[in-house]
């Protein structure tokens, strides 16, 4: 084990990954030069040189596309954006382009492409720059996506993201890159999409939740524990593939669920996750099923507003307390 | 406001060649470098894909094939002359009006039209359509339906030659309405900076849809990639001879290490946009059509032959014969071809499987 950040352990996943596989490479704004706008990339130019590190012009669309075409003639490309914020811009080619080409083409081209960046909410970069996008991709059956939260799962599932033989969005916390946490040394070590981790393990209720949430959810947990509640608290860690056996576990043994995400209500991952509960697990629920999530407006700037927009630790244990009937 | 009648330069046509040596026709083909049986090749190529074309069209009248249905009647030399040139192991990237550039690349005509009926011996087994021709085995890359996007595709695949060191060259077709779209400009400069071996071609019909190109742009289409220092050319789409030499050049420059080139190659479309259109009506006239129609390429190759006395009216009418033998044939097969099983819904969405679920209907595999 090393201990390290969830940015160096993002580092380390594309440095072992492209010394593993030379059809594996980086492009995207300022990765090379410039070590990354968030220094993901540091270092991966003077170690890989610049036709495997490869500084984008600002196109979004135009080097998304041009990552699909190479995954399309087998290169597994790694496409950086810089936030996925600015990624609606390259979404026909994420969607109509790599989610859609293995079907159109009847099984002709796997797309091994993974489109990564930082996503979800910062500090006062208001409505452009703080939103979560996990769902835009989620929705789209041929694109895989994940949300790593944790330094360890960073590294795990960059590398299952980058052997993945499907477009993989890849959704980092922009808040998590100075997180610290204890990763295997081992080049091997790799998380396989689809599974999810149960962070915490109680019987009271079932906090469920995926990304940088992860951490609200837990210190929620914390504060539940002083009150004599204990709960489990479930990283779905990939949106899709789903994990829906430790889902159907965490409600069966606790009936009640609170589901905290980064992103907004309407169409939200926490509404497709409370759709499977009931279809699913219907009899062992003992409360309807809440959801955290982002305030249903687009991000403010003011400091008082954006607090009141995001989930916070209080507004979970709210919530729990509610589905408890407490 | 400038005069747009000026911003839509075409090349003048010279399909009967300079009348030097013997006859208007041996002129042609001498002065292009193509030799008479070339020249015979071009001309059943495309009678094949004229014949094809409108053996889709009377399947599409009969219900036979459904969707959006986008014919390539009167630009059989824009294809031909700029595919064939090609080596097989040369990919050709396109939009959705690709029919008879997929049987040019060597996609077999039997599972072109299958795929336009959509059954399960078509190129995609009936799941792309006319749209989404796609044969990896002779690198034809699609078939792509969003105007434009397929560019930066083109670009990418360029980028896998560069990055294997190897020495193919990309065709990215696209129309004329393309060029307004960002992707086009995205990807002419990242090809330009990364000197990528890739020709983009512009198969100039003059209309996007039922716009005039001119009443939509600021700049003739060949200017459209000198911002980038592309070099460009124009060509008489129309002439096949005249294409065929024109690409034959060019890919040869972009295969010694040219980087990328541009191509206005300027055609017509003799039918609507797709067959849902009209011909002509609101955005073009009855009369421009038909007059256009006397540029048809099939006829000026044909005189060209006929004049060099490499082909007579029999040897003609011989070849027609083929052409529409294997096109009515072509129908024959997607016709007795069975649908796809019901079970075909669900593969191919995912390449890999994992852990976890991955459809979320309750009618995913296995349950």
């Amino acid at each position: 084990m090393a201990v390290m950040t969830y940015r160096e352990a993002l580092n380390a996943a594309m440095r072992e990954e492209m010394e593993r596989d030379p059809d594996v490479f980086l492009m995207g704004e300022e990765v090379a030069e410039y070590d990354g706008a968030y220094k993901v990339s540091k270092g991966l130019l003077e170690a890989f040189g610049d036709k495997r590190v490869v500084d984008s012009p600002i196109s979004e669309l135009g080097f998304a596309g041009l990552g699909v075409g190479a995954a399309m003639a087998g290169l597994r490309p790694v496409i950086e954006f810089m936030t996925f914020n600015f990624a609606f811009l390259a979404i026909d080619q994420v969607i109509n382009g790599a989610a859609k080409m293995y079907y159109m083409s009847a099984g002709q081209f796997p797309m091994p492409i993974v489109f990564r960046g930082p996503t979800g909410a910062a500090l006062q970069l208001s409505a452009q720059h703080s939103q979560a996008v996990e769902t835009y991709y989620s929705h789209a059956p041929g694109c895989k996506v994940v949300t790593p939260g944790t330094a360890a799962d960073a590294k795990g599932l960059l590398k299952a993201a980058i052997r993945d033989d499907d477009p993989v969005a890849f959704m980092e916390g922009e808040l998590l890159y100075n997180l610290k946490g204890e990763v295997p040394d081992d080049d091997d070590f790799v998380i396989p999409l689809g599974v999810a981790d149960l962070k915490r393990q109680g019987s009271d209720i079932s906090i469920i939740t995926h990304g940088k949430m992860i951490h609200v959810a837990l210190q929620a947990a914390g504060k539940l524990e002083k009150e004599g509640i204990e709960a489990d608290v479930l990283d779905l860690r990939t949106i899709r593939p789903l994990d829906v056996d430790a889902i159907l576990a965490t409600v069966a043994r606790t009936n009640r669920v609170v589901y905290v995400e980064e992103g907004w209500p309407y169409a939200g991952t926490g509404a497709q996750i409370a759709s499977l509960i009931q279809e699913e697990a219907f009899d062992h629920l003992d409360a309807p099923i809440l959801r955290v999530t982002q305030a249903d407006v687009p991000m403010p700037y003011a400091k008082n507003l954006e607090a009141l927009a995001k989930p916070t630790t209080d507004r979970v244990v709210e919530a729990c307390n509610r589905v408890l009937y407490r | 406001m400038a005069d747009t009648k000026t911003r839509q330069k075409r090349v003048s046509s010279n399909a009967g060649g300079n009348t030097a040596g013997g006859g208007r026709g041996a002129g042609a083909l001498k002065k292009h470098g193509v030799d008479e049986p070339l020249a015979v090749d071009l001309l059943k190529e495309m009678l094949l894909y004229r014949r094809f074309e409108e053996k889709a069209e009377e399947a599409y009248a009969i219900g036979k094939i459904g969707g959006f249905c986008h014919l390539h009647i009167g630009q059989e030399a824009a294809a031909a002359g700029s595919i064939k040139p090609l080596r097989d192991d040369d990919y050709v990237i396109t939009a959705y009006r690709e029919h008879t550039q997929a049987i040019a690349k060597g996609v077999h005509p039997n599972i072109v039209m299958a795929e336009l009926y959509g059954r399960a011996d078509g190129s995609s087994g009936g799941k792309g359509g006319s749209m989404h021709i796609y044969d990896k085995r002779v690198r034809f890359m699609g078939g792509h339906g969003i105007v434009g996007g397929q560019v930066p595709l083109g670009a990418g695949i360029a980028w896998k030659i560069k990055y294997k060191e190897e020495d193919g060259v990309v065709l990215c077709f696209m129309g004329d309405a393309a060029v307004n779209q960002g992707a086009f400009q995205e990807a002419m400069n990242m090809a330009a900076i990364w000197a990528l071996p890739a020709i983009f071609v512009v198969e100039n019909n003059e209309y996007g849809m039922g716009t005039a190109f001119r009443r939509v742009s600021a700049t003739e289409v060949a200017e459209r990639s000198l911002s980038y220092g592309i070099p460009a050319s124009s060509v008489n789409g129309q002439d096949v001879l005249e294409t065929y030499a024109h690409f034959r050049d060019l890919i040869a420059e972009v295969r010694g290490g040219g980087g990328p080139r541009f191509v206005d190659l300027q055609t017509y479309r003799f039918r609507g946009h797709s067959m849902s259109d009209p011909v002509s009506g609101t955005y073009r006239t009855v009369e421009e059509v038909e007059a256009r129609k006397k540029e048809d390429p099939i006829a000026l190759l044909r005189d060209v032959l006929f004049d060099a006395g490499a082909l007579d009216q029999d040897g003609l009418e011989e070849m027609d014969q083929e052409a529409r033998r294997i096109a009515g044939e072509a129908a024959d097969f997607a016709d007795a071809s069975p649908l796809p099983e019901a079970a075909e819904l669900y593969t191919h969405v995912w390449a890999q499987e994992n852990h976890g679920r991955l459809f979320f209907d309750r009618r995913e595999r296995g349950r």
